[in-house]
């Protein structure tokens, strides 16, 4: 067990990697460790807990902007912005169900750190696509600072959306600031029944195409609508999602419906049954509690996804499902197996990666993310190197030597 | 004027000759330009007060060209500038007496139109405006919409991260583009995400975009189509006073409502514009707001509503709907026009783009109008007031000893200001040249060399576009340096620097 090291604010923080630089000590950075199940499984001889530094240190509701230190709960977060009719518009998945932790854990850096995105990637972006401002410590124990609390800002490189996603493995982020929006009044989310994985991406495809602005495009098959809840009937289903003020979403509906009539007939679910769908997919909570079971996010051409799963189910006894308009699959393997040569071959000829977000140590100890070609791969290390020269930040979690 | 570039390495000067003669035998015929006469339009990008001739230029039609270029240049100690149209407004692109100045503009194919999946491939050489020209008649566009849009490059606005007037709805540059296909000075080849979502590794896309020329070249572009809205509506309104219409755009916000965008001119741009395309704006008001709204028509009635609501509670002396799609394009012919518009009332102009957060505006531009009187010098301003980027426009002129350096100090006045009040530097123009000296201002020493580490990780001889963005060459040696006495090396494959 590598042993615990607990700092709450950003000297401290600077201190404790400075003194792993000089002790030659390997670092595993995390806040409450709701997302230490992701990524390759890496030694550490120190575990750096930053949950400590906590606190909103800005939120100016009308400037659409929110500054907190990186161990906040993501929950407190997203608690104050409710309140003020405000969110998050990308969505961050919790982890907590798919790694068998309660849900509404975490912290706002190791959302930050992972960037992973729900349903609304597809129409608002990504984590990257908020961020507009960092203070953070290097791999060198040295406090910098890039971006700022505006919206639009190219002063020097785009650091905060290049370190969003990167693990942990280049800098710790001791303050991030991102672009917050507001709460769309209301939701409702249109079905059809009985695609196959073709039409489902024809249908996702016409709805996404359309000016219906549509902000969650999932596409489940037969089994997985069978188990869930949320799901009404057992047959597959599409599912788009529109949100906004009422009388546009109202308007949107009626559009949306003509888009799909060639696809069949739509129900609609309102909210609140909306709401529990999207977080459904959002969370992977069809394949929690399922123990280890290797779980792979791959990310491809919307069109292609829907067969892709397909492909996954039939060849490698994944059950799989979509979001993203098909960009996105979601597969759940048969056992602990995580298969990554049959899954990355099957993803191969459409472009794309593919990422294993749970696994056993054991499978994590290879590839977890997208082999990089061999130019990639030697930048991807003089990156790493240029933050993090004596490899003390999360070594090992992104890539061997990354 | 005294900027200070990278002084010419003489080694290279000597060999130009060679140089010429080994570039043609990569692109051949007529691209690689070297008479002086010929190289003359390439002197200067849209910072017109900065020239200086090229060292020789270079057209190349294939990545495969651009990557013996830059390969031959990297084993051969030449710096390149990379080019796109050369509309950068802060001098991005301005050549070097002895780098290669890289062209784009043959790059100017569009490759592949996928609607079904909502994205283009194109070369970076297309056009801004030819991206949305190629695929409107299926009813897309592409969202980003710099006034310039008719002659700057997709790769161009990489290289700035370039916004428009429709950015507070739509994003910038960063987050329209999904993929790039670049070229590293070392002549390798990288692809850079694609047809689908987000990085299968760190996020390198996201570092390229506003790069400005200091990383890599690029070379393919895959951007993100949209489908244009249903109708989009636009309303003018009038303000007795700035402090009421920068109260109106909070207010607009506040009340959960984001408009495809909403722009602020002040009473000289107004004047300006009306002078220039005479649409009917009102001249008795010191602000106006231009805020479109788009979607279906339904969401339009009901904000427009909303809007003129919130503007009638804020003082708004006048307001008025665009009824027809003509009358749209003609509240928006005014902002678009407002640099020449503004540029005919004075022999030249600088224009800045400090970004501030938007509850500050009333204090800048009180303190921007005494900087006018003590500099003796006019300012206009036009200001995307959705995302706080001011565009103030300083007129002087250059003919009169000492004018150019007054405009300069003054707007270097205008951009601390912006920094001292929780801004930056610059919201979508590039540090380029122009703003290269103030970025201590903004940044520290550490925070400076964690950014030049990442050019010396792109480029560890630093001949891609030197001396833009950063006020100081430090040898990558020195900045990678570190001072621990313990600890191994990590990583032995590494080159050390
Ligand atoms: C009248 C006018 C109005 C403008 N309005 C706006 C506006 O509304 N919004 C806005 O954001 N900007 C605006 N601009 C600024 C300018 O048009 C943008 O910055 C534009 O993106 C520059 O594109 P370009 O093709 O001209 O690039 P250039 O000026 O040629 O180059 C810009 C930078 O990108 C680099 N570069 C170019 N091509 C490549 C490539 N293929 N690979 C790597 N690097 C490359 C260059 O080295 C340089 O650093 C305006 C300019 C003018 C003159």
């Amino acid at each position: 067990m590598p042993e615990h090291f607990s700092i709450s604010d950003e000297a401290s923080l600077a201190a404790a990697v400075t003194e792993a630089v000089e002790q030659g000590l390997r670092l595993d950075v995390r806040g409450t460790g709701t997302r230490a199940g992701l990524g390759r499984a890496a030694q550490a001889d120190r575990t750096l807990d930053v949950s400590g530094l906590s606190g909103i240190s800005l939120y100016e509701p009308d400037e659409l902007v929110l500054s907190a230190r990186a161990g906040t709960p993501l929950a407190q977060i997203e608690a104050l912005l409710a309140d003020a009719s405000q969110m998050l518009a990308f969505e961050p998945m919790d982890t907590g169900p798919l790694f068998g932790l309660p849900a509404g854990g975490g912290t706002i850096g190791g959302m930050f750190a992972c960037n992973l995105a729900g349903p609304r990637r597809l129409s608002h972006g990504a984590v990257r696509d908020h961020a507009l401002g960092i203070r953070a410590v290097s791999g060198r124990g040295e406090v910098f600072k890039s971006g700022g609390r505006v919206m639009k800002n190219v002063t020097g490189y785009d650091l905060p959306r290049m370190l969003a996603g990167s693990l942990g493995t280049l800098a710790v982020m001791s303050e991030i600031t991102l672009k917050v929006l507001p709460l769309p009044p209301t939701e409702e989310t249109l079905l059809v029944f009985g695609l196959d994985p073709a039409a489902s991406a024809r249908a996702m495809s016409a709805a996404m195409g359309s000016a219906c602005e549509v902000s969650g495009a999932a596409s489940l098959p037969p089994d997985i609508a069978a188990a869930r809840p949320e799901v009404p009937g057992d047959r597959a289903i599409v599912a788009l999602r529109l949100e906004g003020f009422e009388p546009s979403v109202k308007a949107r509906r009626a559009m949306l419906i003509s888009v799909l009539a060639p696809f069949g007939a739509v129900e609609v679910l309102e909210p609140p049954a909306s709401r529990d769908f999207w977080r459904m997919v959002r969370d992977a909570l069809p394949f929690a509690g399922s123990g280890l079971d290797a779980v792979w996010r791959l990310s491809t051409r919307p069109t292609a996804g829907p067969a892709l799963a397909r492909t996954l189910t039939d060849t490698l006894g994944a059950k799989t499902y979509c979001d993203w308009a098909g960009g996105l699959v979601w597969a759940l393997m048969p056992g602990e197996a995580a298969q990554g040569e049959a899954v990355r071959a099957a993803l191969a000829p459409h472009g794309g990666h593919a990422t294993l977000i749970r696994a056993t140590a054991a499978q994590r100890a290879g590839d977890v993310f997208q082999p990089l070609e061999s130019s990639l791969a030697a930048l991807t290390r003089r990156v790493k190197a240029s933050f993090d020269p004596r490899g003390v930040l999360n070594p090992g979690r992104m890539y061997a030597e990354v | 004027m005294g900027l200070r570039l990278p002084a010419a390495d003489e080694n290279v000067l000597a060999r130009r000759a060679d140089i010429i003669a080994d570039l043609s035998s990569i692109v051949p015929g007529e691209g690689v330009i070297f008479r002086e006469r010929e190289m003359k339009p390439y002197e200067s990008d849209g910072v017109t007060a900065y020239k200086q001739m090229p060292f020789v230029v270079v057209l190349p039609e294939t990545t495969a060209q651009v990557s013996r270029i830059l390969a031959y240049c990297h084993a051969n100690g030449i710096r390149v500038v990379p080019r796109g149209a050369g509309t950068s407004l802060s001098g991005g692109a301005l050549p070097l007496a002895d780098a290669v100045l890289l062209g784009m503009g043959k790059f100017n194919k569009v490759l592949d139109i996928d609607y079904a999946n909502r994205c283009a491939v194109v070369q970076p050489g297309v056009t801004n405006l030819g991206i949305t020209r190629a695929v409107e008649h299926e009813g897309f566009y592409y969202a980003p919409d710099p006034s310039s849009q008719i002659a700057c490059t997709i790769g161009g606005n990489i290289g700035e991260n370039s916004g428009g007037v429709h950015t507070l709805k739509y994003g910038l540059t960063t987050n329209n583009v999904l993929g790039l296909e670049m070229v590293l000075i070392t002549g390798e080849v990288i692809r850079l995400g694609g047809k689908h979502l987000d990085s299968g590794g760190l996020d390198l896309l996201a570092l390229m975009v506003g790069s400005e020329g200091l990383l890599g070249v690029v070379t393919e572009v895959t951007v993100r189509l949209l489908k244009k809205p249903d109708v989009a509506r636009a309303v003018l309104v009038g303000f007795p006073t700035s402090e009421d219409a920068g109260d109106c755009v909070a207010k607009i916000i506040a009340a959960g409502i984001i408009p495809a965008g909403i722009e602020m001119m002040d009473r000289d741009a107004i004047a300006a514009a009306e002078a220039f395309v005479k649409v009917g704006y009102p001249l008795d008001v010191e602000a106006l707001l231009i805020v479109e709204l788009d979607g279906p028509e339904a969401e339009c009635a009901h904000l427009l509503g909303e809007v003129s609501a919130i503007a009638a509670a804020c003082n708004s002396s006048t307001l008025r709907v665009s009824r027809t799609e003509e009358e749209r394009l003609g509240f928006w012919a005014g902002r678009k026009a407002a640099f020449p518009a503004v540029g005919r009332l004075s022999p030249d102009y600088l224009c800045m783009d400090g970004t501030i957060p938007r509850k500050q505006l009333p204090l800048v531009l009180t303190r921007m109008r005494e900087m006018s009187q003590q500099y003796g010098l006019r300012v206009a301003n036009v200001f995307h007031a959705g995302d706080g980027n001011l565009h103030p426009l300083i007129l002087y002129d250059a003919n009169k000893p000492g004018e150019l350096d007054a405009a300069e100090a003054f707007g270097s006045d205008i951009l601390r200001l912006c920094v001292e009040v929780g801004g930056v530097l610059t919201g979508e123009h590039g540090v380029g040249v122009e703003k290269r000296d103030l970025m201590p201002v903004m940044f520290n020493e550490v925070d400076l060399a964690h950014q030049q580490r990442l050019k010396c990780a792109f480029d560890d001889q630093g001949l891609l576009n030197p001396g833009k963005v950063f006020p100081t060459l430090h040898r990558c040696a020195e900045l990678g340096r570190m001072h621990v006495s313990g600890g191994q090396v990590p990583f032995p494959d590494l080159p050390r620097f």
